[in-house]
């Protein structure tokens, strides 16, 4: 259990040498080696002077496997990683998935079309908005149907809305994990206004279906405008206050600069994206690459990570995207609140919904990175085939490379880091 | 059960050690043993006369030593103990409302004024709930655990004088006794973790095993630093040590090391009880709660309370030999019972007010990990209290006389560099709200809103 060095080597009369690997705090168990008998080999063998003797000691530590999920408070949802820990070293962990999977992509085989909307919205619940919009936006694609220009001002208001309700959520949870409670309530007091001006707008607060083929479920209800202007008005003012309390916090940038660190190369050969890719300082957003909907015409920024407390692609960096894009997005809204003119929400479509034969694949840009929808319609009321690419799913899977090395409290820190949700990597 | 038997045997030895400790010229007088007088009292009172003329007697009989001693002891626990819980059940509750205040919510108010008795439904909520006991735990240590942490918490308050001469008790190695019987709650919670055979609770059991023994060595050092200031271990006679200037002569402004040591002192019983940023035993973001994750109902409840009663015993001592104990500017003018109950209620602010810094500091941060509490255990705060020690030794051997005898200049040098350290920190805080608050927003930059026209 002792989470000492598990190896010393010391010469009678000399120094005491502890070996240590360069970066980890502790040097895993099994890295020392060993002869044919099982006793450790000396370190710094030299030959003995007549007389001298040399000491091994030789602690040995037995590696214990623990169940971390799937209820932990920590795994944000049902994630359950098992972990195989040297005192407080993870030495590996392999995530196990699966313990909410609803089989939504058969579902979209054996439901209309439209029927799938609800089905959307379980799967990243707290960015409901956006999946309306990826899997309508993939309908669309093949229906070939033109959005009314309202409609599309406000899905994009609502996505970005959406966006930053998410990235509160990931923001005071974050906070959660690393022992701060505060953030999480004031992050869910603004989160709370967004909820409620959805409400206002659809009649939902979680689970919208409120973005959908052909536009929006209906237009905005009168004052609606002003007071998402209101709520832009404040929360740029709150925001202040979430630096104040966390974001340079000596405790917090401890937590989590050098923890983590995901480079370059891996965060884009293991397929992450959204903030986990713009966090190694990769500079790519679908709303900019592959702009959609109306962000061709919108001014802003694309926050990517710049190593500003530690290593690029460390925990904070990742944090740091998340603040940022907050501010970006309510930018955004602002532009569309300046731009947005009267006229029909919804494209005329017919109610029992026939889709020409063919395929598309659509990828937005969902707070959590690249929601896509791939449909295939035989030119039928339902689809042939119906394949979601999660942003979660894909980010998760590069926990069991980042978690073997770090210390108990940093793989919580990671995980939090990565700000997976659960419904959506089961699906 | 234990918590009482543990303290009223202490209680004896503790009388007795007091006595031993006036003959060897301690700084105080003793005083009467105010249980046994409480007794006389009752055996000569008109109801016992009464009863023992029923039984053809003259008056009631006088109880033999060790039976009266028992009974004081007795009636010594009952109020330790009912002072303890209100004291934790009141922490308990500041410590809600002011968590409420902080994340901008309201808190406990429905039970009683203010919520004030939520505590108290909460306690018996948790007596009523079922007793578990997980069935590959340690039965013997399970149970033992939770009585031992009590116990300890029970104990240390024995030793604090609230108001002159109206303590518990006052030993003249008061110091000594709280740093050695605060540790035993260390131990009741390495067996809670290791008799509840639950791997997170292990790993709570081993943190707090560590953590405790770091954070001991900068606690006790860093309270050598009023012990030479004041020359005495006494709880009691520190405080009455610090009555000058009218009652604000604290440690605080005797000597300029006094200062750092007592924020060290405050880092370090942070530590050691376990709060955050230290609560590294019972992080649940990590431990799911820790060492008393198998823990229910009322066996909880002791840990939980163990937790608040450390926390003001902590102040107290802070309080005690750091801001003056019952001292306070004009608590002169009172006198009798006035003054008892000004001085207890001065004391009890005092720590009280210690105990909302612990609130605020634990809403306020997060946690740190554990190689860096014991970086900053082993490496900042051990030799920072050495230096203290070493300073204030220094400073009181260059004055070389007690401190009111001392020239003016050296007697207002600390305050003035006290109130100047606060003031600098102050202005700097200040600054930086400042600062913050006027970072620009996106407003400015967007064109006016079209949309309002259109409704």
């Amino acid at each position: 259990m002792a989470s000492s060095h598990p190896q010393t080597t010391s010469h009678s009369g000399g120094t005491a040498h502890s070996g240590s690997a360069a970066a980890l705090p502790f040097r895993p168990a099994g890295s020392g080696e060993y002869d044919e008998d099982g006793n450790l080999k000396p370190k710094f063998g030299r030959p003995l002077a007549e007389g001298e003797r040399e000491i091994v000691m030789d602690v040995r530590t037995q590696d214990m496997e623990m169940n971390m999920g799937p209820q932990h408070p920590s795994t944000h949802g049902v994630l359950r990683v098992l972990l195989r820990v040297d005192g407080e070293v993870v030495t590996q962990a392999v995530p196990y998935i699966g313990y909410i999977h609803r089989c939504a992509e058969k579902i979209g085989e054996s439901v209309e079309w439209i029927q799938y909307l609800p089905y959307t919205d379980r799967y990243d619940y707290l960015a409901a908005m956006n999946n309306n919009l990826g899997y309508s936006m993939a309908v669309e694609k093949l229906l070939g149907v033109e959005i009314p220009q309202r409609a599309m001002y406000i899905r994009t208001i609502c996505a970005e809305l959406n966006r930053i309700g998410s990235h509160l959520i990931a923001f005071g949870t974050y906070g959660l994990d690393l022992g701060a409670f505060t953030p999480f309530f004031y992050s869910f007091r603004e989160r709370e206004w967004i909820l409620s001006i959805f409400e206002k707008i659809c009649g939902a607060r979680l689970t919208y279906s409120f973005i959908r083929i052909g536009g929006v479920f209906n237009d905005a209800p009168p004052g609606w405008l002003e007071e998402v202007e209101a709520f832009c008005d404040d929360f740029e003012e709150k925001w202040k206050e979430y630096n104040d309390l966390l974001s340079d916090n000596l405790i917090f940038v401890r937590r989590t600069a050098d923890i983590g660190v995901i480079s370059k190369e891996d965060a884009l050969a293991y397929g992450l994206t959204g903030p986990c890719l713009r966090g190694s300082g990769v500079k790519y957003d679908l709303r900019k690459d592959q702009p959609y909907e109306l962000y061709s015409k919108l001014e802003f920024n694309v926050p990517v990570g710049e190593g500003k407390k530690g290593q690029l692609g460390d925990c904070w960096d990742r944090y740091d995207v998340r603040m940022q894009e907050m501010r970006e997005s309510v930018r955004i809204i602002r532009q569309c609140l300046a731009g947005i003119q009267e006229g029909p929400v919804l494209a005329k479509l017919a109610a029992a919904l026939k889709v020409p034969a063919g395929h598309a694949y659509v990828g937005i840009e969902n707070p959590r990175g690249e929601l896509g929808h791939f449909v295939i319609s035989g030119g039928d009321k339902k689809a042939i085939r119906l394949r979601v690419r999660g942003p979660s799913f894909c980010n998760l899977s590069i926990l069991p490379k980042m978690l073997p090395g770090t210390m108990l409290a940093d793989s919580v820190a990671l995980i939090g880091s990565i700000d997976i949700v659960l419904g959506e990597v089961d699906r | 059960m234990s918590a009482s038997l543990a303290l009223s045997l202490w209680l004896q030895s503790a009388r007795l050690q007091q006595q031993t400790g006036a003959a060897l010229g301690s700084t105080t007088a003793p005083d009467s043993n105010w249980t046994l007088d409480l007794l006389e009292w009752v055996r000569t009172s008109w109801l016992s006369t009464k009863l023992a003329g029923l039984a053809g007697m003259d008056q009631a009989p006088a109880l033999p030593t060790w039976a009266a001693a028992a009974i004081g002891a007795g009636i010594a626990v009952g109020i330790v103990i009912g002072f303890v819980s209100v004291v934790a059940m009141f922490s308990i509750w500041l410590e809600r409302r002011v968590a409420g205040r902080i994340q901008s919510r309201i808190g406990p108010n429905r039970v009683g004024p203010f919520g004030l008795l939520q505590s108290l439904a909460d306690g018996v909520k948790l007596l009523l709930k079922e007793d578990i006991i997980p069935s590959g735990a340690d039965r013997k240590l399970f149970v033992l655990a939770p009585a031992l942490v009590m116990a300890s918490a029970l104990a240390m308050f024995a030793a604090v004088p609230m108001a002159d001469g109206a303590g518990f008790t006052d030993i003249n190695l008061g110091v000594l006794f709280i740093v050695g019987i605060s540790a035993l709650a260390t131990i009741g919670v390495i067996m809670a973790g290791w008799s509840s055979n639950n791997k997170w609770a292990l790993y709570g059991a081993m943190r707090e095993a560590a953590q405790v023994v770091s954070y001991e060595v900068p606690l006790g050092i860093s309270l050598l630093v009023p012990v030479i200031v004041g020359g005495t271990l006494e709880l009691g006679a520190a405080s009455r040590l610090q009555s000058g200037w009218g009652g604000s002569c604290w440690f605080l402004f005797q000597n300029p090391f006094v200062l750092p040591a007592f924020v060290l002192y405050f880092i370090a019983a942070l530590a050691e009880n376990k709060r955050a940023p230290f609560d590294l035993p019972e992080s649940e973001s990590e431990l799911v709660a820790g060492f008393h994750t198998e823990y229910s109902g009322i066996r909880f409840s002791f840990f939980f309370l163990e937790e608040y009663a450390a926390m003001f015993l902590m102040s107290a001592v802070g309080t005690a030999l750091f801001l003056g104990g019952w001292n306070f500017p004009g608590i002169d003018l009172l006198k009798g019972g006035w003054l008892i109950a000004a001085q207890l209620a001065v004391f009890v602010v005092k720590s009280m007010f210690l105990v909302l810094l612990m609130i605020w500091i634990r809403w306020t941060l997060p946690r740190m990990r554990v190689d860096q509490v014991m970086v900053m255990g082993y490496k900042y705060l051990t030799p920072l209290s050495l230096i203290c020690v070493v300073g204030a030794s220094v400073w009181e051997v260059w004055a070389a006389v007690p401190f009111h005898e001392r020239p003016i200049w050296m007697q207002l040098f600390t305050p003035v560099l006290v109130f100047g350290v606060c003031a600098v920190l102050g202005a700097m805080l200040r600054k930086q709200a400042i600062e913050s608050a006027a970072q620009p927003t996106t407003r400015s930059r967007i064109a006016p809103r079209a949309h309002a026209a259109a409704h």
